[in-house]
């Protein structure tokens, strides 16, 4: 990681409300160009963190450092970095232009020059016929940019935005998304994005940090974060997984040798932290496939399904009463009677052993 | 008529605006009654003639007028040159006036932000706070002020046994008094509309401002103060407006210096030495001034919202 130039760096951040801790001492490197995406249920911490990056909030611990410089005792208005709010937050009494120029006169641009980039942003967000518009005249998804324009004017070092799609419909969030990652790519600067929707950030970023009760869960690309998670939470907050209860017998290295309930052995990856002892196997709904009784990894009993169009959701028990999720493609196979009995095969690789 | 209900549901707006001018008798009537006509009588009255013991004679003239702007001499047959007393005590309450509104307005604005930025429960209280002194008769209050800062009052014997004066301050009877009689009467006007801007004001327009290098004093000038800016032309109006054509605060609280436009209308209905048609032409010329200054914001209101 050493040759790739730290946009931000966040050292073991802490954030307390009088006796409440918000943040337990977090900490993740934000790469210069990256698309970086916090996730989390509401609560978690991750608007926290980001009001702490962008100075509106004290931490009570620890650094963020800027480019290496650390930021943490400075007030917002001296720190190099926008923001795009989940309300906008824009000018009502200003136009759009004058919205998208605040910045730069603020730090010391001409008004020429400031009109000039101000256009300039406009237009890279195609809102440039709107210029002389005030904020209420437009739609939502117009405000969106324009609180996206605002912010990218003065040429921030990272972008922060903050929920910024969820004000919008779904048809118009998943036409902004695309848009987004483009801009970003087109300016390389680098977006620290806080979503609680896994969707938006499983599409958008190019890493994921997931966190929970104020502490980082995993930080990795999204397809490590859906293939490869760490932890329960994780597994269970992105996507559908299940999550299996096994004996562990033996951990070394990234492999464990685990028993699954009714007693067949398996040797799967494990996360770092994986100990011998009780332990939970994550195998998502869709890499488990049926077969004959007997056969397979584990014996399990029919018990409904819900058909979803694209696939067939086949829920199943376990002969310990655990629940099972499989997921059928559309037209591979027969939907089981319900109380059949049936094994059911774990692909290759699929599987992995939980830290807890 | 239960089963006839969705039926008249679906019909109401049509029934509803052939009704809307007769629902809207009772406001007409009332603005009629209450306002037109007695701007209307007013009117009237500065036209006629005035009867020695009060009241009127059905006599056409603009004698109530010219008496205002014109000096003709003590016995009126001098040529006329412009009569400053009166354009004096009203440019005196429009001074006083205006100061009144500016204190109210330094003072009522950082208590009605503080107020809107109190946790809501204690913001009801704090309102609260700011209305106990109305459920006193003004005219009491007013009196109560006087006996607070006379010479014998407790402000002068507080200052006086603290040693910070050798000799009670007059303050009876001085443009001082008068200010802090138009201050005290009309400051929660100018609280409450600035409180309603504020606390509908989004905070987070603050944190953007900050967010793109503003510091707090260019946040204050260039965003909050113009966001809010209704309330505070609200709360400048109302105090302005009874503050100028106020007569307890000036009549009690100050002398002969400090006689004011409400007092001179005042004295003009009250006894026989009134004068009725001279009263009512210096309402009609205050409630002119005061029409100017409400259209002139209006105009400046709509324009600002065009551009």
């Amino acid at each position: 990681m050493l040759d790739v130039a730290q946009a931000v760096e966040i050292d073991s951040v802490v954030k307390r409300y009088g006796t409440v801790t918000a943040l337990h001492g977090v900490s993740m490197a934000i790469a210069e160009g990256e698309f970086f995406t916090l996730l989390g249920p509401s609560g978690c911490g991750k608007t926290t963190l980001l009001r702490c990056i962008a100075g509106f909030e004290q931490v009570s611990g620890g650094a963020i450092r800027l480019h290496g410089e650390d930021i943490a005792p400075l007030p917002p208005h001296k720190r190099m970095v926008n923001t795009v709010f989940q309300n906008y937050a824009l000018f009502p009494h200003m136009t759009v232009l004058d919205n998208v120029t605040f910045g730069l006169l603020r730090r010391g641009w001409g008004t020429r020059d400031a009109e000039a980039r101000g256009r300039e942003v406009l237009r890279l967000v195609q809102l440039s016929e709107f210029a002389q518009r005030r904020p209420g005249q437009l739609s939502g998804g117009q405000q969106q940019r324009v609180a996206l324009a605002r912010a990218l004017a003065p040429r921030p070092k990272v972008l922060l935005l903050d929920e910024p799609l969820s004000a919008l419909d779904l048809k118009l969030r998943q036409a902004v998304r695309s848009e987004l990652k483009s801009i970003q790519r087109e300016t390389g600067i680098a977006f620290v994005f806080v979503t609680h929707d896994q969707e938006e950030a499983l599409t958008m970023s190019d890493r994921i940090a997931v966190m929970s009760a104020g502490h980082v869960q995993q930080v990795g690309p999204p397809r490590e974060i859906y293939e490869a998670p760490q932890t329960r939470f994780v597994a269970d907050f992105i996507g559908e997984t299940n999550l299996i209860d096994v004996t562990v017998t033996q951990v070394s290295g990234a492999v464990a040798r685990l028993q699954l309930p009714g007693g067949a052995a398996m040797d799967c990856p494990a996360a770092p932290g994986a100990r011998p002892g009780p332990g939970h196997l994550s195998v998502r709904p869709e890499r488990l496939s049926l077969c004959a009784a007997g056969q397979g990894d584990l014996a399990a009993v029919m018990q409904d399904h819900v058909y979803l169009g694209t696939d067939t959701q086949l829920l199943m028990r376990l002969a310990d009463g655990a629940r099972l999720v499989v997921r059928q493609q559309a037209g591979s196979g027969t939907v089981p009677d319900p109380g059949a009995a049936l094994g059911l095969r774990i692909e290759a690789g699929a599987a992995r052993l939980l830290a807890d | 008529m239960a089963g006839a209900a969705p039926q008249g549901a679906s019909a109401g707006s049509d029934i509803y605006r052939g009704n809307g001018p007769r629902l809207l008798l009772p406001v007409w009537l009332w603005v009629g009654i209450f306002l037109v006509a007695p701007v209307l009588i007013m009117a009237v009255y500065s036209v006629l003639t005035k009867e020695f013991r009060g009241g009127v004679i059905w006599d056409f003239t603009l004698a109530a007028y010219d008496q205002f702007f014109l000096d003709r001499g003590l016995f009126g047959d001098e040529p006329p040159r412009i009569e400053w007393t009166y354009i004096g005590i009203f440019w005196r309450s429009i001074w006083q006036a205006g100061l009144a509104t500016v204190l109210c307005l330094l003072i009522g604005f950082p208590t009605a932000w503080f107020i809107a930025t109190r946790p809501a429960r204690v913001r009801s209280v704090w309102l609260f706070l700011i209305t106990i002194p109305y459920w006193v008769n003004l005219l009491i209050r007013t009196v109560s002020m006087k006996f607070l800062i006379r010479d014998t009052g407790p402000l002068n014997e507080f200052l006086l046994w603290a040693g910070i004066i050798d000799t009670p301050l007059a303050l009876v009877n001085t443009n001082f008094a008068v200010q802090l009689g138009l201050f005290y009467s009309y400051l929660p006007f100018m609280v409450l509309p600035i409180y309603a801007a504020v606390e509908r004001y989004d905070f987070s327009l603050s944190e953007a401002a900050a967010d793109l290098y503003a510091d707090s004093w260019t946040t204050l000038r260039l965003i909050i103060l113009p966001v809010v800016k209704p309330g505070i032309v609200a709360g400048c109006i109302l105090v302005f407006v009874p503050s100028l054509g106020a007569f307890l605060a000036p009549e009690l609280l100050g002398g002969a210096k400090t006689f004011m436009i409400g007092s001179l209308i005042e004295e003009q209905f009250k006894g026989a030495a009134g004068n009725w048609p001279f009263g009512a032409a210096a309402s009609m010329i205050l409630l002119s001034i005061v029409m100017a200054v409400l259209l002139l914001h209006a105009r400046a209101q709509t324009k600002g919202d065009r551009t």
